[in-house]
């Protein structure tokens, strides 16, 4: 469609190129019979060159102009996601007493995650490096202009990118923050966080998303593992990061024979909400364009929330006999998050499938596999996002279809079934090095910071409350 | 003068608020309360957890009257926050001693 309108206004271009000439021409023959050009057809093939030349400037800008709106706003929506969104959902869950605390947490990222991403980590994470993290040549934004840099996006200035990658960086250690909700310490958190974001975050990104990263199935990776907005590199680290973190530090107190219910489903609700609504940036926005690919991975990305909402209601509803608020708003969370690897290389039908196993998948994570082995994981970072950006990484390679996204050349089979067998263990693949560098690295860091100043609040600031005894103010004044 | 203390449904303030006004009671007192009698709780569940909630929301009211008016006061409460169900509150009466104003020290019924 494009093209054809294109064909029609640069046809329309050359008969007002042809005709205003020689209309002047006559003009000019008119006045000065005697001054007629040496040679008219050179003139008028210049002028048309330059005519070309000029529209196909025009056109590259207007194509820049409507993807750089779609990346800003994209962007402007994850933001969105960490806060309010992760903030609220988060809040929510907690008792009330930790309520600003854990809001917090995610608000720190916020401030945190950007600092660090100009002084060095986004240049960890995208800069020219080796398989496996990136250098230094772009610490302090150091060549990061306005200019697109083509290996990423070639039609959004690369400060566009770089910004967009970094609401990624931001809520992805923001996630983690549910597993450790309501007993670690906020000098802790911000070094723990900091260590994170460089030597997990950033790696895994180059790997995944960077110039000559192990995984990048777009730049010709070792091993192309497909993941089109972070099941891997955001859900899969910060999840399974979650998962050591929770078991590390220890479960909270009088956990699980005292009471912790949601002090308020109502803020989780409007949270989670939120998330939904930026989750449209998170995967739409993947595409780094405004064109197609942008409204599958949004069709997408919608359709798996919906369905894993209905999986994980259903699946509740069977065991529990009701569907409760709190379901239903975990369920589409869950769904957005296995549908972010497959956004952008699957069919919407292919999505309700995925959103529709991840919901349920989860609900069983959730309930059953967490009260077996008795790890108090708080807010279930691990059980939705560990388990259910697992789950979406390896489904991305079964469903992944060519004709949504011909990403290994047109035409060639992406996942399972249009028979690339192979994709399954690249998914695997990409899975298994997430899971390794997420418990590693995160082990390590969590032993340096406990060993240096310790990780956990002492038991009567647990007893308090976080929003007293690390932040002196309290969310709720009912006293006045 | 006596304290009548009921403990009611929250929804049903209002109607018997209007009722003790009807009957030309001044002032009231009216607190927002947790608790249970006989009345047992309930079980909430959140990602599969399972809470059981045995203080529930309730309303207590306390409004001090002369000794006349305690019987109509008594009634006004119990026919407007009756429903005939397990969890409709109790009423506790008790002697007062004295009241006093403190906007100017009157005592006595006059102050009720």
């Amino acid at each position: 469609m494009r093209v054809v309108v294109v064909k029609v206004f640069l046809a329309f271009l050359l008969v007002l190129g042809v005709s205003g000439p020689v209309l002047a021409g006559q003009t000019a023959l008119a006045q000065t019979p005697t001054a007629a050009s040496a040679s008219p057809q050179a003139d008028r093939l210049a002028t048309l060159e330059k005519q070309t030349a000029d529209n196909a400037t025009a056109i590259a800008a207007a194509q820049t102009s409507g993807d750089n709106a779609w990346m800003l706003v994209s962007s402007a929506l994850v933001l969105m996601m960490s806060g309010p969104g992760l903030a609220l959902f988060y809040g929510g869950l907690v008792r009330k007493k930790n309520v600003l605390g854990t809001m917090m947490q995610t608000f720190a990222m916020m401030a945190l995650v950007t600092v660090l991403w100009a002084v060095v980590s986004y240049s960890l994470a995208f800069g020219q490096g080796n398989a496996f993290i990136g250098g230094f040549h772009n610490a302090f934004l150091h060549g990061v202009g306005l200019t697109p840099d083509p290996a990423y996006a070639a039609t959004i200035p690369l400060q566009t990118f770089m910004v967009y990658q970094l609401m990624f960086a931001i809520i992805t250690p923001a996630l983690i923050t549910g597993a450790f909700a309501e007993r670690m310490k906020f000098s802790s958190m911000l070094v723990f966080m900091t260590l994170w974001s460089l030597f997990i975050y950033s790696p895994m990104a180059h790997m995944v998303w960077g110039k000559g990263g192990l995984l990048n199935a777009a730049q010709n990776g070792k091993i192309p593992c497909l993941d089109f907005a972070g099941g891997t590199v955001v859900h899969v680290t910060s999840g399974v990061s979650a998962l050591v973190t929770a078991i590390f530090l220890g479960k909270r107190l009088g956990f699980p024979k005292e009471p912790m219910p949601p002090h308020s489903v109502v803020l989780s609700f409007i949270g989670a909400c939120l998330l939904w609504v930026g989750w449209f940036g998170f995967n739409a926005g993947s595409a780094l364009s405004a064109g197609t690919l942008a409204t599958s991975a949004f069709v997408a990305t919608h359709f798996g929330a919906a369905a894993a909402a209905i999986g994980w209601i259903a699946a509740e509803w069977i065991r529990q006999g009701k569907a409760s608020a709190l379901g239903a708003i975990s369920g589409a969370v869950a769904g957005l998050v296995a549908i972010t690897p497959a956004a952008g290389f699957v069919t919407p039908i292919s999505a309700l499938w995925i959103g529709l196993m991840a919901g349920v998948f989860c609900y069983l994570m959730v309930v059953k596999v967490k009260s077996w082995f008795g790890y108090d994981d708080s807010l279930d970072a691990f059980g939705v996002h560990g388990a259910g950006g697992t789950l979406g990484a390896i489904l991305t390679g079964i469903f992944a279809n060519s004709t949504i996204n011909p990403i290994f050349g047109a035409g060639k089979a992406t996942g399972l079934l249009e028979g690339n067998w192979h994709q399954l263990l690249n998914q695997i693949g990409g899975v298994a090095i997430a899971w390794t560098i997420s418990i590693v690295g995160t082990l390590i860091i969590l032993f340096v910071v406990d060993k240096t100043m310790g990780l956990r609040v002492s038991e009567d600031e647990e007893r308090d409350g976080l929003d007293l005894s690390q932040h002196g103010e309290e969310g709720y004044d009912w006293a006045h | 003068m006596q304290k009548i203390e009921a403990v009611i449904q929250p929804s049903k303030l209002d109607a018997v608020k209007d009722a003790l006004v009807e009957i030309g009671v001044d002032g009231m007192t009216i607190l927002e309360a947790r608790g249970h009698g006989r009345q047992k709780g309930h079980t909430e569940v959140y990602r599969g957890r399972e809470y059981s909630v045995d203080l529930l929301p309730k309303v207590k009211l306390e409004v001090v009257v002369t000794d006349e008016m305690v019987d109509g006061a008594v009634n006004a409460i119990i026919s407007a926050a009756r429903t005939g169900t397990i969890g409709d509150g109790k009423i506790f009466i008790s002697k007062i001693d004295e009241a006093i104003r403190i906007r100017n020290d009157e005592r006595g019924e006059i102050a009720l």
